[in-house]
């Protein structure tokens, strides 16, 4: 009796939200504005269209890097506890040139996660110079190249021709 | 005409070189009556009598109270984890699954695998929130009550990281036991709400082809998985085995994408957002995303493929002599269910199908078992399984064929390739002891 009630007052409910409700689902999501959801929508694609104002440029990122990212990663990029951000030839083939192939990714990664103790502290414009100083250090882009929602999505990763998508998959 | 039980006690002995028994024999008394006339030995192997029967001290003393949460017994604290970064240093913790110190398919909930970029987050449940929004009619919020009323479902999937059993792209093999060697694979049985539930309600904008799905841990980790997928068989998973999600597996939901690599089941989960295009995440790109030659990198790769190995015995499980022992392994296909799983004693010259504990379940972790009668001599101990999808598990010079010939070695915890799944060697010393082969 209290089911069929609650299927009742949640239909009108979800109607007027606009949602398009099986009648036998309990409609129990509260609707949400994008605009009200903006502070967890980080997330940028390729396209580059989530990218947020700013800008910086590699001897910006280099300051930050040292303050912020040597620790882990080593000077330059090189030699750190963990991920190396720009390897020597040979060293390993595992390169942002090789293995990323949108810009962007770079960008987004830095921005949601790190650094490692305090992730998402980062202003966009230290996202911005962080990214180039990579990128720099990677020999994609120029030492005076500035990064910014318009430069960072047209950056032409070199190898991303390489990659070759296994879905759908076969069986 | 002889009768079915004759014909079957002869057919018992020698399916397989090097002391395979069929498999039949595990159902009933034939493997006894066969293996005792083929060869001789049987119960008297292990000659001397036992002991006479003292009564022991704890049947002389109640026992201790009852907890209220119960834990394994104090003999049993080597079943553990290995963990590669207890401190929780800034890098990735992973921790494996010991399944050589386990049996039966089900990974208990503190036993489960993790790869996790940062530790585990402290989520407040009743704070904790799930939004879906993007390419859909109505964005929604759902909190974890609205979601306990929900039409629920549970199923019985493994979950296995892309990086599993990568030591065997070494081109020696690793000196290292199933745990290190395949210990990145768990098997729960997961209860939540299928997403297609949820789907149903947001409405999906028919320009929406993907979906990200993001976690609400420090680095947020996130994926693009096909829309697809969602509408096929995704969960909101909320259930580990009867109780809420381990806090490392996701507490309070993470996403079950069944037979997808293990990173797509996105832990802590509190964003979903249709897209048209894949969003290019660090994990499907400068992680999991594999080099077969040249520049060609594989992307976009979420089946973990038909796979099997040897549990039982295995590098640090030391035979007592000669005399009879149970060979089983776990056989698992991101494809549907395991259709087969053949051993072998002698290095694949010859194969005996495996007796398989039902229920054999699609995406699932499938106990594999083979009678044998070891007499003593070094052997090499080999499985290879086949899914209802007509895969095969390959072996090495199948996929290198594919993917190059392995150069080089790293260390065990590396991950030099993904996708990993060839037919495992166990080599059996005459004294006993298994040690990891290239068969």
């Amino acid at each position: 009796m209290s089911m069929a009630k609650g299927f009742a007052l949640a239909l009108p409910l979800a109607l007027i939200a606009g949602a398009a409700l099986a009648a036998d689902t309990p409609g129990l999501g509260k609707p949400v504005s994008e605009a009200d959801l903006a502070k967890w929508d980080m997330s940028v694609g390729p396209d580059g269209k989530n990218l947020p104002a700013g800008s910086g440029t590699p001897a910006q990122g280099a300051a930050i890097f040292a303050q912020k990212c040597e620790v882990c990663h080593g000077k330059e990029g090189v030699g750190g506890s963990n991920a190396m951000l720009a390897n020597p030839p040979g060293k390993s083939d595992r390169t942002m040139a090789l293995y990323v192939p949108y810009a962007t990714t770079i960008f987004d990664f830095t921005r949601r996660a790190m650094p490692w103790p305090q992730p998402k502290t980062l202003a966009n414009d230290e996202v911005y110079a962080l990214t180039a100083y990579i990128l720099a250090r990677n020999k994609i882009i120029g030492e005076n190249d500035v990064m910014n929602a318009e430069t960072l999505a047209k950056v032409a990763m070199p190898n991303r021709n390489g990659f070759v998508s296994r879905y759908p998959e076969k069986h | 005409m002889r009768s079915k039980k004759e014909r079957l006690a002869s057919q018992l002995p020698d399916v397989a070189g090097n002391g395979l028994v069929d498999r039949r024999a595990l159902l009933g008394r034939g493997m006894l009556i066969a293996g005792a006339a083929a060869t001789g030995v049987g119960s008297s192997l292990t000659g001397a009598a036992a002991e006479p029967l003292a009564v022991d001290p704890w049947s002389m003393e109640p026992g201790a109270p009852i907890p209220p949460y119960g834990v394994p017994a104090k003999y049993e604290d080597k079943v553990v984890r290995t963990l590669t970064n207890p401190k929780n240093e800034p890098r990735t913790s992973n921790a494996r699954t010991p399944h050589h110190l386990l049996d039966g398919t089900i990974t208990p909930n503190g036993l489960h695998f993790v790869v996790a970029r940062t530790g585990f987050p402290d989520i407040d449940p009743a704070k904790h929130r799930l939004v879906i929004h993007g390419l859909v009619k109505q964005p929604l919020v759902f909190d974890l009550e609205a979601l306990a009323r929900y039409p629920k479902l549970t199923r019985i999937n493994f979950v296995e990281c892309g990086g599993n059993s990568a030591p065997l792209f070494n081109k020696d093999p690793v000196q290292a036991n199933v745990q290190a060697i395949h210990g990145l694979l768990s098997c729960s049985e997961w209860t939540g709400v299928r997403l297609s539930t949820l789907l149903e309600e947001t409405g999906i904008d028919p320009k929406a082809k993907w979906l990200l799905a993001e976690g609400a841990d420090g680095p947020s980790m996130n994926r693009s998985i096909p829309l697809a997928k969602a509408l096929d068989d995704a969960m909101i998973a909320l259930y580990q085995n009867g109780e809420r999600i381990n806090p490392a597996q996701g507490y309070p939901m993470r996403l079950l994408v069944p037979g997808y690599e293990g990173n797509m089941n996105v832990k802590w989960l509190h964003r979903i957002k249709l897209i048209e295009e894949p969003v290019m995440a660090i994990n499907e790109t400068l992680q999991y995303t594999y080099r077969v030659a040249g520049p060609k990198i594989w992307q976009f790769f979420f089946p973990m493929e038909v796979k099997s190995f040897v549990t039982h015995p295995s590098p640090g499980l030391t035979l007592k002599g000669p005399g009879f022992y149970e060979i089983s392994g776990l056989a698992y296909s991101g494809n549907g269910r395991i259709a087969k799983v053949m051993v072998s004693a002698d290095g694949g010259k010859s194969w005996a199908q495996a007796a398989l504990d039902a229920p054999v379940l699609s995406k699932a972790l499938t106990r594999f078992r083979v009678p044998w009668r070891w007499d003593g001599q070094p052997v090499v101990l080999q499985s290879r399984a086949w899914d209802e999808a007509g895969n095969v598990q390959p072996t090495r010079s199948e996929m290198f064929a594919e993917r190059g010939e392995p150069k080089v070695n790293v260390p065990v915890v590396a991950f030099p390739m993904g996708h990993m799944n060839v037919i495992t060697s166990w080599a059996i010393d005459s004294k006993g002891e298994a040690k990891h082969v290239y068969g």
